[in-house]
């Protein structure tokens, strides 16, 4: 808008806003090196802001002196192919190496937490499902958990069981997504079919199941919304029967050929010092050698009572954050048996009637049932007074739920701490000092889902 | 012997080699897409339908209980009172306006187990695309299955034989609304040309995959499965002989099909000739 403007309620005229390009952080683009304060330099040549200067990060080889024209700034993305989305990187080059990087987001922002606050407890499952698109029933977990820690109510054991059925298939299909795109960014297309080919069977059982392939809104607060389908003991068998035995093709494929080695090994390495300072989370910290897993950490749901290991690397590079994910397949093909095993029988969805509708038979017999059936459906459940942080192992690493409610049906605030978002802080610090080659492969084991980053 | 493990190392590579050559002996995962789907399972959510019962009523009272719980906003209802001396649904009040804009709706079937009368159900059809956005909104006249019962089929919809069998699976599965003991039961309405459909087995144990139209997954992915999971004769280069006679075979039957096609083609336009066509206002 140009020309002086009227304020509605006073009638005073003022000058018009300030450029809108703008946000209070400043512009988000990377400047040349004369035009950065020495301090914010230092700070995007890859230093941490919680490390104490000169602590961690050796600020010796960041060279503050070097003149402006010997150096290229690059803009890659959003519309990059191998930027997992709509990802723009402006990284600053001399000649092939990456001196620093600043990822610039928001690409995909959709105002999602936001609309979280318009839908009630009941419609929200169908908003937050669709941030984190590999892996929607993470998202309807935590969101779930989160609403039921308000409500304070005691979950059937099937529904738990069912619960974690379902986050240990999402867990390797969104990792064989991983090992499926990782290997197209390495140029390896047999990879990308062969992953894609696995992850179909574990799509097809969640379309058997949820009815859909993607944002499902199965996991409810108060249980899931359906039983597991006819015949899905069987289902799970040949799942698991098939995709391990595939993992040890992958083995032959890339863990033992020297070219992928070549390409994975010592690249974009992080200390566990600067990735904790960073609060990254899931595989790449654990590819430090940190055995952080919420499941065994913080544990949920029953993960207490199953048996499975926590990987962890050495080296903190991406050959480690490659077998991290790839013996996470199987540590999660392991703890599908264990569940399928174990599954109890009963109720799969909590038998309060304020929070979920009653059977359809009971409508048509039972005055009180058709009013709660219809309470639930358009007013929604009332939602106690208070606020809860529920976090959970995404396969990306910690997805937390800030959930507040004023008593009302509908959120006051709903925060999801994306993993993806925060993992993304750690890419200026994984590029510095590599290669623009292998710029492509680093932000690939980062895994970032950029509607997780946005929301 | 340094020199040896090195080379041994080296030739690593040659395994991933070996893996992909020894796809050409494995079934193809892939499908002929438009001319060739993959089966749909009786959960799967599409285009919805308003259905009637078995004696021809709507199912629909008006009660707008799916727009109410629709988290996209999309679906819009009207009721309006039965008249009196030709009545369109069994109770008071019928749906008089029922709109979808598809444009919106996100599938999550939440109006489905919102409908207290299962009047809004789904078909398994999911491929359907507009050229404008008027029809991207249904009406009542295209949501509403026909005298026999059977959806609509409208000419931009690609309907497949059994995308109309088998469907609203999705309202039985969560119609005990997690209560174990009303599993395996009937809890809904016969549907005209259908009748009552059965329930899903569940922890009932009254098991039929048969009738609820449930597919197995070595069924539905027989391709995908290890060698010796597959049935002998669609395996290794037997299986490949076996597919290419599947795939002659619908060639034949697309040609077929294709002369029929033309046989109306010519006739519709010798017709064309004698009188105009009536055009679609």
């Amino acid at each position: 808008m140009t020309g002086p403007t009227h304020d509605d309620v006073s009638g005073v005229r003022r000058a018009p806003r300030a450029s809108v390009a703008e946000t209070s952080e400043g512009a988000q683009e990377l400047a040349t090196r004369t035009r950065t304060p020495p301090a914010e330099l230092r700070r995007e040549a890859g230093a941490v802001l919680r490390i104490p200067e000169g602590g961690v990060v050796d600020t010796g080889d960041i060279d503050l002196e070097r003149p402006t024209d010997e150096t290229m700034i690059i803009n890659m993305g959003p519309q990059h192919p191998s930027t997992h989305g709509v990802l723009r990187l402006m990284l600053e080059l001399d000649g092939e190496t990456v001196l620093r990087t600043k990822p610039v987001i928001g690409y995909l922002h959709t105002g999602m937490e936001k609309t979280a606050e318009e839908l009630t407890y009941v419609q929200g499952g169908t908003n937050v499902t669709r941030m984190d698109y590999l892996s929607p029933l993470s998202n309807e977990l935590v969101f779930s958990m989160a609403t039921e820690a308000l409500l304070g109510v005691e979950l059937p054991p099937r529904s738990t069981w069912i619960r974690m059925l379902m986050a240990e298939l999402q867990r390797i299909s969104s990792h064989l997504m991983w090992m499926a795109t990782n290997g197209m960014d390495l140029g390896s297309t047999s990879m990308m079919i062969y992953g894609f080919r696995e992850r179909e069977m574990i799509l097809a059982f969640f379309e058997k199941t949820t009815g859909l392939r993607m944002n499902h809104n199965y996991i409810r607060p108060g249980g899931v919304a359906a039983d597991l389908p006819d015949g899905w003991e069987d289902d799970v068998d040949v799942i698991c029967e098939t995709i391990l035995r595939r993992t040890y093709e992958y083995d032959e494929l890339l863990t033992g050929q020297p070219i992928f080695r070549e390409r994975m090994e010592g690249v974009g390495s992080i200390s566990a010092e600067e990735a904790i300072a960073l609060s990254v989370t899931g595989p790449i910290l654990r590819s430090t050698g940190v055995p952080w897993d919420l499941r065994r950490s913080m544990p949920y749901l029953e993960y207490d009572k199953l048996d499975f290991d926590v990987i962890v690397g050495t080296f903190g590079d991406n050959f480690d954050r490659y077998a991290i994910r790839l013996n996470e397949i199987r540590e999660s093909i392991k703890l599908v048996r264990q569940i399928a095993e174990r599954m109890p029988p009963g109720d799969y969805r909590v038998q309060d009637r304020k929070v979920t509708p009653p059977p359809r038979a009971r409508i048509d017999e039972s005055m009180e049932a058709l009013i709660h059936h219809f309470k639930i459906f358009t007013e929604g459940f009332r939602v106690p007074e208070g606020e809860v942080y529920v976090a959970i192992e995404s396969p990306r690493g910690e997805i937390g739920c800030y959930l507040v409610s004023d008593g009302t049906s509908k959120p006051y605030r709903l925060h999801i701490r994306g993993p993806s978002f925060v993992n993304l802080q750690a890419v200026p610090a994984l590029l510095r000092g590599g290669l623009i080659a292998d710029a492509v492969a680093i932000i690939s084991s980062v895994d970032p889902v950029m509607g997780e980053v946005d929301r | 012997m340094g020199l040896l493990s090195d080379i041994r190392e080296d030739l690593k590579f040659f395994g991933g080699f070996k893996l992909t050559f020894e796809h050409l002996t494995r079934p193809r995962v892939t499908r002929q897409y438009p001319e060739e789907k993959k089966p749909k399972q009786p959960r799967q959510h599409g285009r919805h339908v308003l259905s009637r019962y078995e004696d021809g009523m709507e199912k629909c009272i008006g009660c707008e209980l799916c727009a109410g719980v629709c988290p996209a906003d999309c679906i819009y209802v009207r009721g309006l009172d039965n008249p009196p001396d030709h009545p369109v649904s069994p109770g008071e009040r019928y749906g008089y306006v029922y709109e979808i804009n598809y444009l919106r709706c996100i599938h999550c079937d939440l109006c489905v187990e919102a409908c207290p009368t299962e009047a809004i159900t789904e078909s398994k059809l999911f491929e359907f695309s507009f050229t404008n956005r008027a029809d991207a909104i249904y009406t009542k006249a295209e949501l509403l299955v026909g005298s026999d019962g059977r959806p609509q089929k409208l000419p931009w919809e690609d309907w497949r034989d059994g995308d109309d069998l088998h469907t609203s699976g999705w309202m039985r599965a969560t119609a005990p609304n997690g209560s174990a003991a009303y599993e395996g039961e009937v809890q809904w309405s016969g549907e005209l040309g259908y009748g009552v459909r059965p329930p899903e087995g569940g922890q009932s144990g009254r098991r039929d995959d048969a009738a609820t139209g449930t597919l197995a997954l070595r069924e539905v992915l027989e391709a995908h499965l290890l060698d010796e999971d597959i049935p002998l004769a669609h395996r290794g280069m037997r299986g490949r002989l076996w597919r290419a006679q599947l795939s002659a075979a619908r060639n034949r039957r697309k040609m077929a099909q294709a002369r029929e096609r033309f046989k109306d083609l010519r006739a519709a336009r010798t017709r064309d000739r004698r009188e105009p066509r009536q055009v679609r206002p």
